[in-house]
């Protein structure tokens, strides 16, 4: 008689993977490999996605402002932000941006000006006359987005505050609540983040004082609910959250220039000659609106003036764009 | 502590498995991408990739330096068994950091890199790291410790130290801003490195203790 003694290595059959299993493997992998890359690393696509519909949408004028490109998508430009309030990393934004109050808003406005004052945000923004720009947006980190802003132009409503004749520069702050903004904890920048732009700058046409995006009301990550738009500009400079506007007669403190002034001087106009000392800016990675491998490495030229030259060129006549970077 | 059955062999491919993973779970995203299909590099995938190298290629050179003074405070020897692996890892994440950084930044664009080695300080210092670590994993072999003879061996790895500093720095300055991942890194390299200089001051004092002994 044969007795056949398994050898120790051997499996039972009752430990052995039912053939149906065997069959759904591709499956398990799968299911396993998904659950672990999300157990393992956090990240963009875990943060709850900021969903499209849960937004209210704005009615918004057509313009002639518009980019022969195609649009970034809600989803790229919802889920990768440059917003240190609420963290160092492009996917903090989107994940914490939540715990900002937006609602009340009020803006007060100080300085050079005859009618300085603490403003609702309903009674600064004239929500019957919006308009969508379509504006290229140009990251110091040479990355661009083409984002269709929805809001008012920035003169109109600096208009309305009368400044007077020794206001030569306009300066802006962000909301600063330690408690809302959890990435204030540390000093990145100074709080609360400031920017400035020069009167004849502000007063320009492009300038845009946004509200919403892609016809809907902004999500906090992208700066709700008022935030600027200077698209000549390096991004950091369209100030996000803005609760605070100054008239100046001299040159108004800037975070960026405050933390590194070699780095980030006053103007940071988009110019592509005027090299970032740590990087190019000669040419810029496109966000979407591709995908896949031709998406990952998409890149273009980037402009001077980001595009906008013909509009705003003429501010800087006679300027050293490079000591004035 | 860990327990006596687990022999240096499981050790050795439960830490060789740990120190995969990153590269693993990289590459499978990359995999996802390339097939357009849903994945977690965000939008800007080649940023998310040269960081996450980068990140991780650092992450294991401490993890290497962590290795001794670890092995110090349990007592457990056979942790040395495991620093080979270790530092190569660490190199092998840094080989693939450069190669992100030249290939899907610069395109493979030799001109480039040099004007960025010679003018652009975080990437002077983070090629200068790389190049320390190149002899190091070149004479990683037993073959290149019995000939170049275990003084001079330990001499030469020495240069983990400087690498080690040098890919610090090079994360620091790179930072926009005032960020504290890098120092983070910086306080446990500085941790580290002092454990050694306490541990050598010590042993020299006692040398020169004995040898007083000795004398008289």
């Amino acid at each position: 008689m044969l007795i056949r003694r398994p050898p120790p290595y051997a499996l039972k059959e009752s430990e052995v993977t039912s053939p149906s299993a065997y069959l759904r493997r591709r499956e398990f992998l799968a299911a396993f490999i998904a659950a672990g890359g999300t157990l393992a690393l956090p990240n963009a696509t875990l943060a709850k996605q900021a969903a499209k519909r849960d937004y209210a949408p704005l009615a918004a004028a057509k313009t002639d402002y518009t980019v022969n490109d195609p649009l970034t998508p809600w989803d790229a430009l919802t889920s990768y932000n440059n917003y240190y309030e609420f963290g160092t990393g492009k996917d903090d934004p989107a994940k914490k941006a939540h715990k900002l109050i937006t609602k009340p808003w009020t803006v007060t406005v100080e300085g050079e000006a005859d009618k300085t004052g603490t403003y609702a945000l309903e009674d600064l923004i004239d929500y019957n006359a919006l308009e969508e720009r379509i504006y290229r947006h140009r990251c110091v980190e040479a990355w661009s987005m083409v984002i269709p802003w929805v809001g008012v132009p920035l003169a109109g409503v600096l208009k309305k505050f009368e400044p007077n004749s020794r206001a030569k520069y306009v300066q802006f702050f962000t909301k600063y609540s330690r408690k809302e903004m959890p990435g204030t904890f540390w000093p990145v920048l100074k709080w609360p983040y400031r920017e400035g732009l020069r009167m004849d700058e502000a007063l320009n046409p492009l300038p845009f004082l946004a509200v919403g995006v892609y016809g809907r009301v902004l999500p906090n990550q992208n700066g709700a609910p008022l935030r600027l738009v200077v698209p000549w500009k390096y991004g950091y400079k369209s100030i996000k959250s803005i609760e605070r506007i100054r008239f100046t007669q001299t040159m108004p403190e800037t975070s960026w220039n405050q933390s590194n002034a070699r780095e980030y001087g006053f103007y940071s106009n988009v110019n592509p000659l005027v090299e970032h000392p740590r990087w190019s800016q000669a040419s810029e990675r496109v966000i979407g609106p591709q995908t896949g491998f031709a998406g990952a490495l998409a890149r273009r030229d980037t402009e001077m003036f980001n595009g906008y030259g013909d509009a705003v060129a003429s501010l800087y006549a006679g300027m050293d764009l490079r000591k004035n970077h | 502590m860990v327990p006596k059955s687990i022999s240096l062999t499981h050790l050795k491919a439960i830490f060789f498995l740990a120190l995969s993973l990153p590269a693993l779970w990289l590459g499978w995203q990359w995999v996802l991408l390339l097939g357009a299909h849903p994945h977690n590099l965000g939008v800007n995938p080649v940023e998310m990739t040269n960081r996450f190298l980068g990140d991780t290629a650092l992450r294991v050179l401490l993890i290497t330096l962590a290795i001794t003074p670890l092995r110090d405070l349990t007592g457990y020897a056979p942790l040395s068994r495991l620093r080979r692996m270790a530092g190569l890892f660490a190199f092998f994440y840094v080989c693939l950091h450069l190669t992100s950084y030249l290939g899907l930044d610069l395109f493979f664009n030799l001109a480039k890199l040099w004007k960025d080695i010679v003018k652009r300080t975080y990437i002077t210092l983070g090629m200068s790291a790389f190049a320390l670590l190149v002899p190091l994993a070149l004479t990683s072999t037993r073959g290149a410790l019995q000939r170049l003879g275990p003084r001079r061996w330990a001499r030469l790895h020495s240069l983990i130290y400087p690498a080690a500093i040098l890919a610090v720095v090079h994360h620091v300055f790179m930072a926009k801003g005032f960020q504290i991942m890098p120092l983070v890194h910086g306080a446990i390299l500085f941790f580290l490195l002092g454990w050694r200089l306490v541990k050598w001051q010590r042993k020299n004092a006692a040398q020169k203790g004995n040898r007083i002994s000795n004398n008289s």
